[in-house]
């Protein structure tokens, strides 16, 4: 399968050298790590769902985990903001170093305030869009009436609905479409200003042309923000992806860029998945 | 083959009557005994029943004006005891509890609710009444408030579990904690349901009379204060309908009028609220 190209082809902004070996990208020499993982287990009770996880996410690049349901994907991105620590019964072990420092030392409720998460399934609060919006603020920081409404404006237009909402910013949040929930989940996420945004299939519930606009949400958003999609849709992962991680049965597979992935992938398991062979 | 089939019929007829016989009987007492206390009740409900206080034997006229302000001091303590301690304990088992301490909790609970009225009656009696060797609108309250606890706790955690886990971890996701989560989130969230347990909960022990007996007691006038005996509506149906006067039957009539309609309008507002503005469940 031929990754499909959009009018913006992250691609374009990389040099692509072709197939490498090993997980780290060739050319990702020229971004800095932001978050690493090192030889990373996650167990649920006995089972073993991450196995020896060790991988890159680029700072300023967007990074895809593809792979078939129950690989792992989801859960080694929940491991990333500490999420899955809320299942009981589950235990890590290893490492994951946002800026070179050890997540699992850090306050966890700072790890999530830096590394922000939006969910498959969208997840207002029953408050207004404007409380959605301001929640993240009024527990992180304490603004002033006038700075709080001007930080909702914003992270509302950085994603992309300020225009559709700013008549009704006191009505329920519940009265949204579906895209614009989604949308309200990525703002009220942009609002405490993360450094990663992690993203798990944000567009499985949406129709083409709410995913679309996530899609250009996530071009825009490069420029200030890392990024780390989980995504069943491989054209997507072709689409907005700098990078990709396939993962199978809790192991990553392989890590490379896009490029590689999906046109010259190393490994066959890799080959077989993206040409549709399996999964 | 067709005797099997008019068996089968036969059965299916039987059945059928027997249910919808049962049914009948059932809707059937509930609009009999609104309908008896309508009729009893509401005619000599009159102006005086809501502002007098009760007259003398012999004498006619007279209202139980001291007995519906008696029942709301004892649902107001009630309240204050049972719903912190329900609300709190309640979010407690939903959101923290392990799983062997929170069946053990609510195995208790459930073994509280069975417990007769009565005996919450003599537990607060022996509590606060020997002691102050008086009785009082304070164990009245405390006793009403005891029994209030086993459903407050249940309902409390039904609505609160009735959350979906999504909203917790979108708030935690933004760098909440977990106890933040629950303040500005979850509870928020589950604010109709619980209300409406409470309401609930209020309307059924509003009519409770036998914890009343020896706690609150019973008084023919105001009753000052939260320290002295105190009359309250269904022990003044009790009273008023053992006794030997016609007059007296006829306010009680009009006391557990009264009383009915208040359970009944709290109910129907408390599902009101429900259905209104369910669960944030989508």
């Amino acid at each position: 399968m031929q990754a499909p190209s959009r009018q913006l082809d992250p691609m374009s902004t990389l040099p692509n050298i072709g197939a490498s070996s090993g997980t780290e990208p060739k050319t990702a020499a020229d971004a800095a790590a932001k978050l690493s993982a090192d030889n990373l287990n996650f167990f649920y009770g006995n089972f073993q769902a991450l196995h020896g996880i060790s991988m890159k996410v680029y700072d300023k690049r967007v990074t895809a985990f593809i792979g078939p349901s129950g690989c792992g994907k989801s859960t080694f991105l929940r491991t990333l903001n500490r999420m899955n620590e809320t299942v009981r019964h589950s235990r890590v072990e290893g490492e994951i170093r946002l800026d070179g420092e050890n997540i699992f030392r850090i306050d966890v409720n700072d790890v999530r305030r830096r590394v922000g998460m939006v969910f498959q399934r969208s997840n207002p609060f029953p408050k207004s869009i404007y409380d959605n919006v301001a929640y993240g603020l009024r527990i992180n920081s304490s603004l002033s009436r006038s700075q709080l409404r001007e930080a909702v404006e914003q992270s509302l237009r950085r994603a992309a609905l300020w225009d559709e909402v700013k008549d009704k910013l006191h009505q329920s949040a519940y009265g949204l479409s579906g895209g614009q929930q989604q949308r309200l989940c990525i703002a009220r996420a942009l609002a405490v200003n993360p450094e990663v945004l992690l993203l798990d299939e944000p567009c499985s519930a949406l129709d083409p042309i709410a995913t679309a606009k996530i899609e250009d949400l996530i071009f825009q958003l490069k420029d200030s923000c890392t990024i780390v999609i989980v995504t069943h849709n491989m054209q997507q992962a072709a689409r907005v992806a700098d990078f990709t991680g396939f993962f199978l049965m809790g192991r990553l597979i392989e890590f490379d860029n896009t490029t590689v992935i999906f046109k010259t992938p190393n490994r066959k398991e890799t080959e077989d998945y993206v040409t549709g062979r399996f999964g | 083959m067709s005797w099997n089939k008019r068996r089968r019929k036969a059965v299916n007829a039987i059945m059928l009557s027997l249910t919808a016989l049962c049914t009948l009987f059932a809707a059937g007492s509930l609009v009999f005994i609104l309908s008896y206390l309508f009729v009893h009740g509401a005619a000599s409900l009159n102006w005086n029943f809501f502002t007098k206080l009760p007259t003398p034997v012999g004498e006619t006229g007279g209202g139980m004006a001291n007995a519906i302000l008696g029942s709301a001091k004892l649902l107001l303590l009630a309240t204050c005891v049972g719903v912190p301690i329900g609300f709190l304990g309640g979010v407690y088992l939903a959101e923290f509890g392990t799983s062997t301490f929170s069946f053990v909790v609510r195995y208790v609970t459930d073994l509280l609710n069975g417990v007769p009225s009565i005996v919450m009656g003599i537990f607060a009696y022996s509590l606060i009444v020997i002691r102050q060797k008086h009785f009082s609108t304070l164990a009245g309250g405390l006793a009403l408030g005891v029994m209030m606890i086993p459903i407050a706790i249940r309902s409390s955690e039904e609505f609160l579990r009735g959350v979906p886990l999504s909203l917790r971890e979108g708030a935690m996701a933004l760098g909440a904690s977990k106890s933040r989560a629950i303040w500005t989130v979850v509870v928020p969230a589950a604010k109709a349901g619980l209300i409406t347990g409470i309401m609930l909960n209020l309307a059924r022990v509003a009519g409770e009379t036998a914890p009343l007996l020896f706690t609150s007691f019973s008084n023919r006038f105001w009753s000052p204060g939260w320290n002295q005996p105190t009359a309250a509506l269904p022990e003044m149906v009790y009273k008023y309908a053992i006794s030997a006067y016609d007059d007296w039957h006829q306010q009680a009539w009009s006391a557990g009028f009264v009383l009915l309609t208040l359970v009944l309008a709290v109910n129907i507002v408390a599902r009101m609220i429900l259905s209104k503005r369910g669960p944030a469940a989508r």
